[in-house]
């Protein structure tokens, strides 16, 4: 009991990032029909701009907010600069468009940063929590909390406002939401806001637990893409439940069955769930209109 | 693919203008491949700047047998496909005498057919013992080997009586090579391997796998395999879990950052490490303190950064073959690859080198230190022998 409650937070703590790197997936698709493959950059440039600027004598907390800032502003500049000028090119283009995009973060992060490997202080300390005979680092419960804000707050935006609708107007029909007065363009500039946003914030929570480096945001790009898909790409709660599925089956299956394997596990049992349901755990079905 | 192509064709027409006049100046030129940048860039940064550094000084003392250093440095950016096309072209284009890097043990074994068939003298700085076993002609190393990181560390655990250990490995290729290593010469050392486990180079957790470990019978110390973010993680998982047992790191984080990274995680972690780790807390009576505490010095005071063991592996490369060339008194391959064969006795940043016909590398297990992380920061062991 003890190791599965053990291997269930490691799996919950890292399912959470995908899971927030999968909500940024989703969120981006779902406005713009954009797989915007930049986005872990914006994690790694979460915790790597909150490290630097806190190593240059920012207090943490003002660090942090500085950091969403720019990630902010750099998930706004990918838009108007790099996709929203090939708005009319195939979906491939636009994917190979944010591949571009982020080696060109990584590269410059290389040079604006450096190459090292970098941590954060925990919030409330080191020492962890024995809990049912598992050892767990309050950060991790930080994490999860974080990640849970993050998705009530999304919810509420987008169920109760008006903001909300034009967001769900956009993504289920531009040009019906652009005759009805919507200004589709900044819905679009929103919706990379709040992603860059969740994903620097994902970053900046994780990197006393997991560090961070200027190539962090590869991986997690692709952990947060196989969440999505498992969840069903298009779906916010799908992009949360995939996410956090993806970590805990890395977690059982390198605690239960082989640390060599886990990853092919993980996505063994991806490739089950995208035979049998095609459109994801909780994806609605691509109906296409003739 | 065009730029390239216009690029190599001014290399080719200049090279060509300029035969001539590289005759006349003789300068030795001596061929540098590194990774100076991508995923290895933490290895060859040091290692350029290292030689640029020392290239420099010893032209300012007149170059060697009374010729100036001309070094020429590509990058590979941690391919070793381009490591090889470079390879190619610092022989056909370049015309170098002599050859110093190769920063990862895959461009290095990549370069080494260029350098056999060209017989070109050719001092590699990366790790693995496959670089020199079995020996080849034209091919030296300075760096320790994932062996005797090995060696050093169930020596100590011998002198500790602890046999029966887990290992935790990195699946990267230095975490996996020291991991086979290790492996085989448990035996060697009574040392019996209870349990196994990896990790991903990129992972950020490793609690499951700490959690088995925890859990296996028996274990009595763990050692770790790999470098970069892993084992600092490893080692805060290690802490987190509440393992009592002895946690031993290898040669592969060696640096002040790992200790920055694991934090208070990392008190009482185990590590063997090259004597520039520690070179101001040597003894007096060292012979190798004087040569390391001179170049850490050196280095912090040009580059501003804390010294690293790769930068000083390319400093004994440096040393090995321009002293080598100072007893063959000339550039000539062949003389000087047989200069640098009888290597004896040099103090270098990684230990003692005395090299012979059937060992290009020339270092024991006394070239390794065995360290003890105590209040952040690094204390000497006494030697446990070998």
């Amino acid at each position: 009991m003890a190791e599965f409650l053990q291997f269930a937070f490691s799996g919950l703590t890292v399912g959470a990032v995908y899971a927030l790197v999968a909500l940024g997936f989703t969120l981006i698709y779902n406005a713009s029909g954009v797989v915007n493959f930049a986005q872990g950059e914006f994690v790694m440039l979460g915790g790597m701009s909150t490290v630097f600027l806190a190593l240059a004598g920012m207090p943490l907390p003002f660090a942090a907010v500085v950091a969403v800032v720019v990630a902010v502003a750099i998930g706004l500049v990918l838009h108007r600069f790099a996709i929203e000028p090939a708005r009319g090119a195939g979906p491939v283009t636009l994917i190979m468009i944010t591949i571009g995009a982020s080696i060109f973060l990584r590269g410059a992060a290389q040079i604006v940063f450096d190459k090292r490997f970098h941590s954060l202080p925990p919030l409330f300390g080191a020492d962890p929590i024995h809990f049912g005979g598992a050892a767990i680092l309050p950060q991790s419960l930080v994490v999860l909390a974080g990640a849970a804000v993050i998705v009530t707050l999304l919810w509420a935006v987008i169920d109760r406002t008006l903001l909300g609708k034009a967001v769900i107007a956009t993504a289920a029909n531009r040009l019906a939401a652009r005759l009805v007065g919507i200004n589709t363009r900044r819905i679009v500039d929103f919706s990379f806001a709040v992603s860059a946003a969740i994903g620097a914030i994902a970053g900046i929570l994780v990197t006393p637990i997991t560090l961070t480096s200027y190539d962090v945001g590869t991986l997690l790009a692709l952990k947060g893409f196989a969440g999505a898909m498992l969840g069903g790409m298009g779906s916010a709660f799908g992009a949360v439940v995939g996410g956090l599925l993806l970590g805990l089956l890395e977690a059982f299956s390198a605690g239960y069955i082989s640390s060599n394997y886990k990853d092919a596990v993980a996505f063994l049992v991806i490739l089950a769930v995208l035979f049998m349901m095609p459109q994801g755990l909780l994806g609605r079905a691509q109906v296409e209109r003739v | 693919m065009a730029r390239n192509h216009i690029v190599a064709a001014i290399g080719i027409g200049a090279s060509i203008l300029f035969a001539a006049s590289h005759q006349a100046s003789a300068q030795i030129k001596i061929g540098a491949v590194l990774s100076v940048t991508g995923p290895a860039s933490f290895l060859g940064d040091p290692e350029k700047k290292t030689l640029e550094m020392y290239v420099d000084a010893i032209n300012a003392k007149g170059g060697v047998n009374g010729q100036k250093l001309e070094l020429v440095i590509y990058d590979d950016g941690g391919d070793a496909n381009n490591a090889r096309t470079f390879a190619t072209r610092l022989v056909e284009e370049d015309k170098i005498a002599a050859m110093v890097g190769g920063t990862s043990t895959g461009a290095t074994l990549a370069m080494i057919p260029v350098f056999e068939e060209a017989q070109i003298p050719f001092i590699s700085l990366a790790g693995a013992v496959q670089i020199i076993e079995p020996v080849r002609k034209w091919v030296f190393k300075t760096p320790h080997t994932d062996r005797m990181a090995c060696e050093k560390i169930f020596a100590d655990l011998k002198h500790r009586n602890l046999t029966t250990i887990a290992i935790i490995s990195g699946t990267d290729a230095f975490g996996k090579s020291m991991r086979d290593q290790c492996v085989a010469v448990a035996p060697k050392y009574g040392i019996s391997i209870a349990h196994e486990e990896t990790y991903g180079p990129r992972d950020s957790d490793m609690t499951p796998q700490l959690t088995n470990i925890k859990n296996g019978a028996g274990v009595q110390a763990v050692v770790n395999t790999g470098f970069g973010r892993g084992p600092a993680i490893v080692t805060r998982n290690y802490r987190q879990l509440g393992i009592t047992v002895p946690l031993y790191q290898s040669h592969g984080v060696a640096s002040k950052q790992f200790i920055d990274l694991a934090g208070a995680a990392a008190e009482g972690v185990r590590l063997p490490a090259a004597a520039l780790l520690v070179a101001e807390k040597l003894p007096n009576g060292d012979p190798q303190k004087p040569v390391v505490v001179n170049y850490s010095r050196e280095y912090q005071q040009k580059t501003g950064q804390a010294v690293s063991t790769f930068g000083g592996h390319a400093y004994d490369g440096l040393m090995i073959l321009t002293q080598a060339m100072q007893r063959a008194k000339s550039a000539d391959k062949a003389q000087v690859r047989d200069e640098i064969e009888k290597t004896k006795g040099y103090i270098g940043t990684a230990g003692i080198v005395n090299m012979s016909p059937t060992d290009h590398l020339g270092l024991t297990l006394s070239a390794f230190r065995m360290l003890e992380i105590k209040n952040g920061d690094w204390t000497l062991l006494p030697d446990a022998g070998s």
